[in-house]
């Protein structure tokens, strides 16, 4: 497929390895979570008149979930402010590597490597989502702990062993960013094998070691690419490109991934449609129960998101890729077939997921510039915007973005799993359970949008 | 090469701690200010089961002028002074609105939200002591209610009761002249009317009416001893105050009829709660004096989840009241 190389383009190239622009976004996302833990914790207690909430939720969610992660993938990662403190403490440098670290350096136990630590990481903020989304100190706290985590695993652990292995959003912005236009690549993988010091890996005077534990040389996919650039700066060979690519790229071929990641898109999915039933659904009762932490409604409600996520859809997937199966015996042993089609979902689930995060910027983006003007609600008017109403955005439209969406999802997903189908040998019958998984999905979170 | 690498690592922290440090405590700086200083007290206003109005007391001095910063921390609420004329001031949720208010008379005031906010709406009230020179006002009289020594707690059945819902116009009709001791509004709000329709029956001179005709004479020195302001006013007071429990149509059916918790009363002994009264139930309401009216709103409680308004509302918003509660008896 087509690939341009950005670091081709000597302007971009500049800006890339330079640090100081990375750095001005990286403080400036900083100055954001600054002001959403301070305003959280101060401000008012109101969702949609606090900075906490509403940049959080609203904007950097909406931003996150519709533009950067399908066009750009982990970018965010490389300025998300949650590990910075805990990078910048462990490296005993904000800008250039200056000698040895400080910390322990650990490595993280064989055992939780891969993305389980992470998918528990998921559910536990799942569970308690629906107050931290409204209200604005939990946001703070929540935000103000995972740095303070961030920071003491960086100072015990390695790297970005955070990152990797325990941030809830990032095993989700992982998995969704191997549909994005942007990708990290080594020009020529022959160049890597015949480079004897892997300053990628290691480092150099120039810069940090992959940070995410990466071998730049065997990134197949976006997984597990921070996007840290430290690679760019590091390889002395000039081998490693930032490639615009064709969306998508990352799902076109047929993988068989790990079942923690097979598991990832079962849970990513089955999350994104508890979300929207039960907060664009016409069930009151199911939010009040979301909501009251600690009640005997929420641990039912916490039972259910459990059971639907972690066991209900993935056992009905796990049903529908065998029932296809030519007389009885899969191709593929144990979780295998699983494994294989499980990456179909992604589409369907990105889809998903912006759709819902649409809805919710539509609805709620007036109340951004509201909440930023006058961010500890003490009457202050910073923008001049502090009064302006609350008025729901593309209310013309209805829900036809969010449909598009979701169909949008279903289709790519759909086309996926006759791929993979194919690659498995099932042909059309093996991806008709498969497919009929995907419409029932996909048929839920339109019926939720629309009716 | 090592002093630029050098200045830019400086740089870089003068930067982190421009937006860790010099960020967050500029924040926290103003908000300490804000919360200390004395120029203003900031008043939250939360639904009552998370707390009211916080603080639920505020103190002020004769002429000097009281400066508020509200803020709702949940719902649209709204604040307003009891008994004064005062418009009442909005406070949408997590907006910070300022007020200013100067007493003239030192006393206790009674501020409270005029948004219907939850169950427990009337509920979120809170006073403002106000100390000073007591000045010419002069002090209020007794309730009638109390004067006459009525017991609003006890039930009050009608002893008669129209068959025909009675009209104040039919009666003009019949160019009758109310008899002495049945034409002052004193004369109909002392009594209920099921006892004024017995003292007209009773009177000789309304002997060759029929008893619908007499009920009618009722309505009449109803909407004889009121006046279309009034009746007005009542109905906007109803409406804002009442219909909420008592139903628009005044059959005890509104919309939180089910939900306003126990008062008063029936919360101290926990007897069982009764539901709003049925203003359209004649063998009750036709039994109560509008004096006896009076107490109940004034006071509350009775065993329902009925509040007090006294301290909310002007004995002339009660009389409009009470004066209102009748059109669901009578016609005009």
């Amino acid at each position: 497929m087509t690939r341009i190389d950005l670091g081709r383009i000597p302007v971009v190239r500049a800006l890339l390895v330079s640090r100081g622009p990375q750095l001005v976004l990286q403080l400036a996302a900083l100055a954001g979570l600054s002001l959403v833990i301070v305003s959280g914790l101060l401000g008012t207690p109101v969702g949609n008149r606090n900075p906490a909430t509403v940049l959080v939720w609203i904007a950097w969610w909406a931003a996150l979930m519709i533009v950067a992660v399908p066009l750009f993938g982990r970018l965010w990662c490389s300025i998300c402010p949650l590990a910075l403190p805990g990078e910048w403490l462990q490296r005993g440098a904000i800008h250039r590597p200056r000698g040895p670290g400080r910390g322990l350096s650990l490595r993280w136990p064989p055992r939780l490597r891969g993305m389980w630590t992470q998918n528990a990481a998921f559910v536990l903020v799942a569970l308690f989502s629906l107050p931290v989304l409204t209200q604005p100190r939990l946001t703070a706290i929540l935000l103000a702990g995972l740095v303070l985590l961030a920071i003491a695993i960086s100072l015990v652990f390695e790297r970005r062993t955070f990152c990797r292995y325990l941030c809830p959003v990032g095993g989700f912005i992982g998995l969704y960013s191997q549909a994005a236009l942007l990708e990290l690549r080594v020009r020529d993988p022959r160049v890597c094998a015949q480079h004897k010091t892997k300053t990628c890996y290691s480092g150099s005077t120039a810069g940090y070691g992959c940070p995410w534990m990466a071998f730049p040389a065997s990134l197949k996919t976006n997984v597990s690419c921070g996007l840290c650039l430290e690679c760019l700066r590091t390889c002395p060979l000039d081998n490693v490109a930032i490639n615009l690519r064709p969306i998508g790229t990352d799902l076109q071929k047929p993988t068989r991934v790990g079942l923690d990641e097979a598991f990832k898109s079962l849970l990513l999915v089955g999350s994104a449609l508890v979300y929207v039933l039960v907060l664009l659904g016409p069930w009151s009762n199911l939010r009040t129960a979301a909501a009251s932490v600690g009640s005997m409604p929420w641990v039912t409600y916490s039972a259910g998101f459990l059971l639907v996520t972690l066991i209900a859809l993935p056992g009905l997937f796990h049903l529908a890729t065998r029932l296809g199966t030519p007389n009885g015996s899969p191709p593929l042993a144990g979780w295998g077939v699983f494994r294989a089609f499980a990456p179909a979902l992604i589409p369907l689930g990105l889809g998903a997921w912006a759709a819902f995060s649409l809805g919710l910027v539509l609805a709620n983006a007036s109340t951004i510039l509201p909440a930023i003007s006058d961010p500890l609600g003490l009457g202050w008017d910073i923008l001049g915007t502090s009064a302006a109403a609350w008025t729901p955005l593309g209310g013309s439209l209805g829900a036809w973005p969010m449909v598009v969406l979701v169909l949008a999802g279903l289709t790519w997903t759909s086309r996926r799993v006759r791929a993979v189908a194919e690659d498995l040998g099932g042909g059309v019958r093996m991806a008709v359970p498969v497919w009929g998984f995907s419409l029932l999905l996909a048929s839920g979170f339109l019926w939720s949008f629309v009716a | 090469m090592v002093l630029r690498r050098v200045t830019a690592e400086h740089l870089a922290r003068l930067g982190l701690a421009l937006v860790v440090v010099a960020l967050p405590l500029g924040l926290a700086g103003a908000w300490v200010h804000a919360h200390t200083s004395q120029s203003a007290t900031i008043v939250h206003a939360r639904v009552s089961e998370d707390g009211g109005w916080l603080p639920g007391t505020l103190r002020a001095r004769v002429e000097i002028p009281l400066q508020l910063q509200l803020v709702s921390d949940d719902v649209v609420h709204g604040f307003a002074i009891g008994r004064s004329g005062a418009p009442p001031v909005d406070l949408p949720p997590g907006q910070l609105v300022e007020t200013t208010l100067t007493f003239s008379e030192p006393g206790t005031y009674t501020f409270y939200c005029t948004r219907w906010c939850g169950p427990a709406h009337w509920r979120m009230r809170g006073v403002i002591e106000v100390a000073g020179v007591q000045g010419q006002t002069a002090s209020e009289p007794e309730p009638l209610y109390l004067s006459l020594g009525i017991d609003i707690d006890a039930p009050h059945p009608a002893a008669a009761v129209p068959a025909l819902r009675p009209s104040a116009s039919r009666a003009e009709a019949l160019g009758v002249d109310l008899p002495e001791g049945n034409r002052s509004r004193q004369d109909f709000i002392r009594r209920s009317p099921a006892e004024t329709w017995q003292s007209l029956r009773s009177d000789p001179s309304g002997a060759p009416l029929s008893d619908a005709q007499v009920w009618d004479l009722v309505a009449r020195l109803w909407r004889s001893t009121t006046t279309a302001e009034a009746l007005a006013e009542g109905r906007a007071l109803y409406a804002q105050n009442c219909a909420a429990c008592h139903g628009e149509a005044g059959a005890g059916d509104g919309v939180m009829a089910s939900s306003v918790p126990p008062a008063g009363e029936a919360l101290s002994v926990g007897a069982h709660l009764s539901g709003p009264a049925d203003f359209t139930e004649s063998s009750t309401l036709l039994g109560a004096s509008s004096a006896l009216l009076q107490g109940k709103i004034l006071r509350g409680g009775m065993g329902t989840g009925m509040p007090y308004w006294g301290p909310i509302l002007t004995e002339a918003q009660i009389w409009a009241l009470t004066d209102y509660l009748w059109t669901f008896q009578f016609e005009e």
